[in-house]
């Protein structure tokens, strides 16, 4: 971890570029799903860009919240792809998006009581032990006002990784995005996260809802970074120092330049940032 | 059942919930749940559409977005790999699409095909020199492997292929049509999904070889579907349609 600066989430329309591109501290991160195949050329291009950079494997699937135990193809075909392609980081997310064989895009949330721990303590347990090394957790994007939480985020995460041994993903955008929808302060939860357990910093851009406006924004990864984002990076940097920080574009993805301009500005706070720890 | 599960139970019917069904949950009312039933129901919708491009070319946007939600309903993902999705969608086209829109079930196994060949393991592909190099006497005691990216399909009345490669290689989309019936075998020798045209007696052949029968009886079989001179075999392992010889009982 220690030669990770700021990575870039690498879309298919960028393959190219991303192969022939050199800068300090670079690496990318891609949805592990994506190349959970058998072969072809999707698993060729991955393995290249292995070659070239350093590779980060985001889930977006496992449903480690889920009532039911991690589904046992998936966990084999992702430990298939982390022995090939050997990344520096692997990370999932604090959600479920599976029930009774169904299989739910997105990141669902769930009431955090000690029943939904032990259940997402279990499903880390069985990927760490899958795949042979630790992963981070990414706390979500919050759209509802759940009833029934006997823990705060904060608290079950702490909780999660002491039990498991887990790693932490703080997603500044998603702590942005959640404190405008369902309350609280995103100074005070990035003030109180527990930097320790942190490896990886993700950043990426949100837009207001259709028809809600600024009241209900969405996670939407369709726009730079906001410039409350960017406060709360340099907020958690300065207090914790720097981590491997992603930049994440999913939708209306621009010009690979114009994607690499917003990771040279990451890259850019993070060297700052270790230049005053130096002094 | 724990709460969790029930919690989600209920969750998932709500967001699966077609329009006209009312909301189990007070959640469900609130402007945040919409968020999460339109993300769900996009990516579906656009999975879909990237796993069958050519059905979706022939029926408009809107038209294959409407046809895909109520596939969605009717099967959503079974895991997260949503380069997969879809299996099935060509039988449920030819359950509900209109009667003059029949060969849409027949372009959709087509797309499926591709899907299907791009995403299969790496295999190598046999050499056509290790066919003709065996003797006669040992076509009784070998059987040809399909490769895993090869995929056939025999069309019985219409020109499916035809219209398919058009959308696929910007042909010209309205020249016209012979109505008949036509065969094609989708591979993936190396890293690119390539097609052709089959005759009755590749297709044949490749069924027999996908059943391990031995050489000499998918040789028979194919003699039978109409072709005697076995001329088409050498295009067949061009192609790359298998990937090795196999002893019997292998």
């Amino acid at each position: 971890m220690g030669d990770l600066g700021a990575g870039l989430g690498l879309k298919a329309e960028h393959y190219d570029e991303a192969l022939r591109c050199r800068s300090d501290g670079l690496w990318f991160e891609v949805h592990a799903e994506n190349y959970m195949v058998a072969g072809g050329p999707r698993r060729a291009w991955l393995r290249a860009v292995r070659r070239a950079h350093p590779l980060s494997l985001h889930g977006v699937s496992l449903s480690l919240a889920g009532a039911e135990p991690v589904d046992a193809a998936a966990l084999a075909a992702l430990a298939a792809l982390v022995r090939e392609v050997e990344p520096s980081l692997v990370s999932e997310h604090l959600a479920w998006s599976r029930f009774a064989g169904a299989y739910l895009p997105d990141l669902l949330p769930f009431p955090r009581t000690a029943e939904a721990l032990q259940r997402i303590c279990d499903n880390v347990a069985r990927v760490q032990d899958a795949i042979g090394r630790t992963i981070a957790i990414e706390n979500p994007s919050h759209y509802l006002a759940l009833d029934g939480h006997e823990f705060d985020e904060i608290d079950f995460l702490s909780t999660l990784a002491r039990r498991t041994g887990c790693s932490l993903l703080l997603d500044l955008n998603n702590v942005h995005v959640s404190t405008v929808n369902v309350g609280g302060s995103a100074e005070r939860y990035v003030d109180a996260f527990p930097a320790a357990l942190v490896s990886e910093l993700h950043l990426a851009g949100h837009r207001p809802d259709a028809v809600h406006g600024e009241r209900l924004l969405i996670d939407s990864h369709d726009a730079p970074v906001a410039p409350a984002v960017w406060a709360l990076f340099d907020r958690f940097v300065a207090r914790a120092g720097p981590r491997p920080t992603l930049i994440e574009r999913d939708a209306d993805v621009p010009a690979f330049a114009v994607l690499m301009a917003e990771r040279d500005e990451a890259q850019a706070r993070i060297r700052e940032a270790v230049s005053l720890a130096a002094a | 059942m724990t709460d969790l599960a029930a919690f989600q139970a209920a969750f998932v019917g709500d967001l699966l919930r077609r329009p006209q069904e009312q909301p189990t949950s007070v959640r469900a009312g609130q402007p945040g749940f919409a968020v999460y039933r339109n993300t769900v129901m996009r990516a579906c919708i656009d999975a879909l559409a990237a796993n069958y491009p050519t059905v979706q070319e022939l029926l408009g946007d809107e038209c294959f977005r409407d046809l895909a939600r109520d596939f969605v309903h009717h099967a959503p993902p079974g895991d997260g790999v949503l380069a997969r999705y879809g299996e099935g969608f060509a039988s449920f086209i030819e359950r509900t699409a209109a009667s003059d829109l029949a060969y849409l079930a027949e372009v959709a196994e087509l797309d499926r095909c591709w899907t299907e060949a791009h995403l299969a393991a790496d295999d190598p592909v046999v050499s056509p020199a290790a066919i003709a190099g065996l003797a006669a006497a040992d076509a009784g005691r070998w059987r040809l492997v399909l490769h895993p990216a090869a995929r056939w399909r025999a069309f019985e009345s219409r020109p499916a292929f035809t219209i398919w490669r058009r959308h696929r290689e910007r042909l010209a989309i309205g020249d016209e049509l012979d109505w008949k019936g036509e065969s094609a075998l989708l591979v993936r020798p190396g890293s690119v999904v390539s097609w052709c045209e089959i005759d009755a007696a590749s297709v044949a052949f490749l069924a027999a070889c996908d059943a391990e029968r031995t050489l000499v009886e998918a040789l028979e079989i194919a003699t039978l579907a109409g072709d005697e001179s076995a001329s088409w075999l050498p295009g067949l392992l061009h192609a790359g349609a298998f990937t090795r010889l196999a002893a019997v009982g292998e």
